[in-house]
């Protein structure tokens, strides 16, 4: 297993004070909050800080992970020393019941793995002999095209898991899931059952899911509504013109009006994200692109048309 | 449990829209219904009627719960600020999707 950096990880120095650490604490878990931060790999750094804090703000803890030494590296591989005791502190406080401190090492749990089932927790209850598991929440990451067609998808959720010591351990556990068509970015699927095992006769937890939806190079998602830009020449938007669109169900031709101009809106009803109600609707962004004139023929075709269609694109502009 | 069509493959059901009673919610974020009450009366949550016991919940009741739970343990935010944090993010992640989709449209 890992050598994890505590102090590192909070960014402290190892004399720190408590209220160091604690400030420090708070600005990361501010910046690395999953419910909130944008930074890439949120929640596992977010996982870190929590596992830091956790062992940095108990003196008792700080203490027997003080004494591991200072020889470590973060990331290296790490043994404990031949005369290490293990960690008991205080059973105090609620149950290690998973969901909040599943996610954390497996350093933090061969250290402080003979106390986790009492670790202080605050986010759970205490429990008696028979209590349903708790829910797990993870997230999926599909294309768009999964979403509009549906698919079936293997997942792996790390679930923790009381040994035959009593210590917790993170196992690792595969689904395979079927994703109905037609889902939406945010969206929470519920698997039944399929959350933290109960403790004694209590039912397993659910697992609730949330679809994210990996952002396509030619179509965006708002709602159940497509949008796609289309680029058109500047005669098929003058004159009209039958051109084919792409769909997430495939191409469709669709009937650009005589007089068109670039940033109309035009509705492809019922192309949209599919929907056992109302399917959305695909929107086409008109977008004209103008051919380079690189010949002295093309430049000819551009001289003829300025002679022959004055047009001041700029009229609205002009000042009174 | 849900009204909704339920999808069945490997004995994994997975329902699509599910719903939640009070009972569900309290469960799956391991709250009271009291609690549930001062995150209505705070504006975490709208519930109309505000009448609880019979509401049906949905999964962006429940993601608003459990982020205003999260916000309130992890960085020590009361459920006023939960629920400010909560709107703001909601307009922020509108306007991302608007830019997004604008700045698409100007590659072209």
């Amino acid at each position: 297993m890992e050598y994890k950096d505590y102090y590192k990880i909070l960014g402290v120095a190892r004399g720190a004070t408590q209220d160091e650490i604690k400030r420090s604490y708070r600005k990361l878990a501010r910046k690395y909050h999953p419910d909130v931060s944008k930074e890439p790999n949120a929640e596992e750094k977010f996982k870190e800080v929590q596992e830091s804090y956790e062992v940095l703000k108990d003196p008792k803890k700080r203490e027997a992970y003080d004494q591991l030494g200072t020889q470590w590296q973060g990331g290296q591989e790490f043994r404990p020393p031949p005369n290490w005791g293990g960690f008991s502190g205080a059973a105090q406080g609620t149950n290690f019941e998973g969901e909040d401190f599943g996610g954390f090492s497996d350093f933090f749990a061969n250290i402080f793995g003979g106390q986790a089932r009492q670790a202080s927790g605050g986010r759970h209850r205490r429990h008696s002999a028979d209590q349903r598991g708790s829910d797990q929440h993870a997230k999926i990451s599909i294309p768009l095209e999964d979403a509009y067609h549906g698919a079936t998808k293997s997942i792996q959720l790390q679930t923790p898991e009381a040994n035959e010591y009593g210590m917790m351990q993170n196992k690792i556990r595969t689904l395979k899931i079927n994703i109905p068509k037609g889902v939406t970015s945010g969206q929470q699927l519920r698997l039944a059952g399929q959350g933290i095992p109960g403790m004694g006769r209590g039912p397993a937890g659910d697992l609730f899911l949330e679809i994210e939806i990996q952002p396509n190079r030619l179509f965006s998602l708002q709602g159940k509504d497509i949008y796609v830009t289309l680029p058109i020449t500047p005669w098929e938007a003058a004159l009209g013109a039958k051109v084919p669109v792409p769909t997430l169900g495939g191409a469709v031709d669709m009937k650009i009006a005589a007089g068109s101009q670039a940033g109309q809106k035009l509705r492809l009803k019922g192309r949209g994200m599919p929907s056992k109600a109302v399917s959305g609707d695909q929107y086409v962004l008109l977008q004209v692109v103008t051919p380079p004139a690189n010949t002295d023929v093309q430049r000819a075709l551009y001289e003829k048309m300025s002679q022959e269609m004055p047009f001041n694109p700029r009229e609205k502009m002009e000042h009174s | 449990m849900s009204k909704n069509t339920f999808l069945v493959m490997r004995e994994i059901v997975i329902e699509e829209q599910p719903k939640l009673s009070l009972e569900e919610l309290c469960v799956a974020c391991h709250v009271t219904p009291d609690d549930i009450q001062d995150m209505v009366d705070f504006g975490v949550i709208d519930v109309e009627n505000n009448i609880l016991e019979t509401y049906e919940f949905d999964m962006h009741h429940l993601r608003r719960v459990r982020t205003a739970i999260h916000l309130q343990q992890d960085l020590e935010v009361n459920l006023a600020g939960a629920a400010l944090v909560l709107d703001l993010m909601d307009e922020v992640e509108q306007l991302r999707t608007q830019v997004a989709l604008l700045e698409k449209q100007l590659k072209f």
